[in-house]
């Protein structure tokens, strides 16, 4: 499998958000950022195909505007 | 500021003969139910229909005005119809099922609530809440002057309560002066201020979200189609979020999300939202204010919703933030499932102990509903940086990327709960349907006419058994009804050849199945076939009585 799945492959999304924000609720914004970095090179890692992590990158940057995301 | 007034004094203060009592000798009534709004007035209707005498007290005289729920799910109309009010509510209501989601300008989402056919009831109807107080109030009344023992006392407000072993003693003040009135059990439906919880000191826990939001219901001709429209930082409302609803009579309910630091005066003076409004829909749409009042939302509930004699049902047990509409469906939900255990008790049928469950089912479902609109809040109002960092990045990739659509929460709206842990709950069998499992509330399907037209038209209001493609064995009861422990089982025979979508909701690959049904239609036990002493068993099981040594009948 050399396609990276954007189709919802989730169970209970609504509790894997809930779970993912409750994991920053201790955490001031730099800590935050450090743990999101952490998070990208864990799951990275396990998706080990840098085919389909090439696609991520791809789909997350152009998806994302220049300037509008600040802390 | 209601301009479109229902208040109109539908149950006027009136003197009771128990005002006249000796104070040594007050009244002993069954069942008092405290507030006569749409929980108290769904418990009441449903107590009468059971034979059982009820008083309602309310400090009003007359239906509140204002913008509350507005709306009601499928579960809410198939309880009400269940009562005698769900014609007048369908008919009256406005039928939606598609909700749109916007960001900014654009649609990012759109969904459909029912995508499967074969229901008497749409997944939702919006109406002012002020219609279905009406409607239920007239029920009462109907239901009175055809014999009920259902009396309705406006202007009785409950100033004191002492609880005893086996009732409870509420001191009543009234525009004539106080009196005194017992009951062997008190119903507390008076609402998120419960005068009756504070009465009793018991905590109310929960989250406050730290945001405010107007809520306006609007008069206006807009050709605006009936569904939900959600939007995240539209152009009219920057950085915030907004939700245009439609009600009957050309009213629109319109929330927007105001932001924590407020001046909550002035955002309601008509001089600040009227601009609000205009910038939403455009400078040719003209439109009157039919109210607009300012909230913060919160979630909680008491750690138990029966106190001995003291049952909490409604906003007075729990409370939700509005996104999802799952306060007033939740409340009829407590209604439904307490009526007929609390008859069930008084008739001596049934343990104390079988109101324990309500207790227990209820609260999971109050629990789901707040987790699923604190869920919500926190979506639509994220409470950090952080969060709202991914909120925004789900809202980036919803257009492209379908993983992120069923992130984006704008409420998950009212869903029955269904109660798999439940003390209540009997046997199953597995090859049947998971939808229709035992705590599950029935899925209703079209029956010829000749059997009711619809399943849940027929279902309800006792314990009921029904049977699909099964001959009951020869030796058994071949009737319409018969008893187990002096309760009345009544059988309702389908066949998959006049209810084709018994198939797919009842049967799956199985080829007969047998569901015992409680009263408030929910799945208490099944098989797939008959056995006297297996169903046996399971009434007992649902109405928590300690079961007898199985033996087959001789």
């Amino acid at each position: 499998m050399n396609k990276l799945n954007i189709d919802a492959n989730l169970d209970d999304p609504d509790g894997f958000y809930a779970q993912l924000l409750a994991l920053h609720e201790p955490l001031d914004e730099a800590a935050s950022h450090a743990l999101n970095a952490k998070l990208v090179l864990i799951l990275a890692n396990h998706i080990g195909n840098r085919e389909v992590i090439t696609q991520a990158f791809d789909l997350a940057f152009k998806s994302t505007p220049r300037s509008s995301h600040t802390f | 500021m209601p301009l479109n007034s229902q208040s109109e004094l539908l149950y006027p203060y009136r003197r009771s003969p128990d005002q006249d009592r000796a104070l040594s000798a007050p009244a002993r009534k069954p069942v008092i139910i405290v507030g006569a709004g749409p929980i108290g007035l769904t418990v009441a209707i449903d107590l009468a229909l059971k034979g059982i005498p009820v008083v309602i007290l309310d400090e009003a005289e007359g239906i509140g005005v204002g913008s509350r729920a507005i709306c009601f799910s499928r579960r809410t109309l198939e309880i009400l119809s269940r009562l005698g009010c769900g014609d007048q509510m369908l008919e009256k209501g406005v039928q939606w099922n598609t909700g749109r989601v916007f960001r900014k300008d654009r649609q990012i989402y759109e969904f459909n609530l029912s995508p499967e056919q074969g229901f008497k009831h749409p997944a939702f109807i919006n109406l002012q809440q002020y219609y279905m107080e009406g409607y239920l109030a007239a029920r009462v009344q109907e239901l009175a002057a055809r014999g009920a023992t259902l009396d309705l006392r406006g202007g009785n407000k409950v100033t004191a309560l002492e609880c005893f072993d086996d009732y409870v003693s509420l001191e009543i003040t009234t525009p004539d002066g106080p009196y005194t009135i017992e009951a062997d059990w008190l119903i507390a439906c008076d609402g998120p201020r419960s005068t009756i919880r504070s009465l009793m000191q018991l905590d109310f826990k929960g989250r406050v979200f730290e945001d405010n939001f107007l809520i306006a219901d609007v008069v206006m001709k807009a050709d605006f189609p009936t569904e939900r429209w959600f939007w995240f930082d539209p152009p009219f409302n920057p950085g915030q979020s907004a939700l245009l609803h439609k009600q009957p009579d050309n009213v629109w309910r319109i929330d927007f999300q105001l932001g924590w630091d407020i001046d909550r005066e002035a955002v309601i003076r008509p001089e600040n939202v009227i601009p609000r409004i205009e910038a939403m829909l455009g400078p040719d749409v003209t439109f009157e204010l039919e109210w607009v009042s300012v909230y913060t939302f919160q979630c909680c509930s008491m750690q138990r919703y029966r106190h001995n004699r003291v049952l909490f049902a409604g906003d007075s047990a729990h409370q939700v933030s509005p996104f999802g509409a799952r306060g007033a469906n939740g409340g009829v939900q407590d209604a439904d499932n307490l009526a007929w255990k609390l008859a069930l008790v008084i008739a001596g049928k049934a343990p104390a102990a079988l109101l324990d469950s309500y207790d227990s089912e209820r609260r999971q479902g109050a629990d789901e509903n707040i987790l699923n609109s604190t869920r919500a809040t926190d979506f639509i109002t994220p409470k950090s940086p952080i969060s709202r960092l991914f909120r925004d990045a789900v809202l980036d990739l919803v257009e492209q990327a379908p993983f992120a659509r069923p992130l984006v929460n704008s409420g998950r709206l009212s869903v029955p709960a269904i109660y798999d842990e439940s003390p209540l709950n009997g046997a199953d069998d597995p090859s049947l349907p998971t939808a229709t499992r035992p705590g599950a509330p029935l899925v209703d399907l079209p029956l010829p006419d000749a059997l009711g037209s619809w399943l849940l038209k027929r279902a309800g209001g006792r314990f009921q058994l029904l049977v699909i493609d099964h001959d009951i064995p020869a030796k058994e009861p071949q009737g319409d009804t018969f008893e187990v422990s002096g309760i009345d089982i009544a059988i309702v025979r389908l066949s998959t050849t006049n209810a084709p979508l018994a198939r797919p909701r009842y049967l799956g690959n199985a080829a007969s199945a047998v569901y015992l049904i409680r009263p408030d239609q929910h799945v208490a036990a099944r098989w797939t076939s008959y056995n006297r002493s297996a169903i046996t068993a399971a009434l007992h099981t649902a109405i928590a009585t300690v079961s007898e040594p199985l033996s087959e009948p001789a």
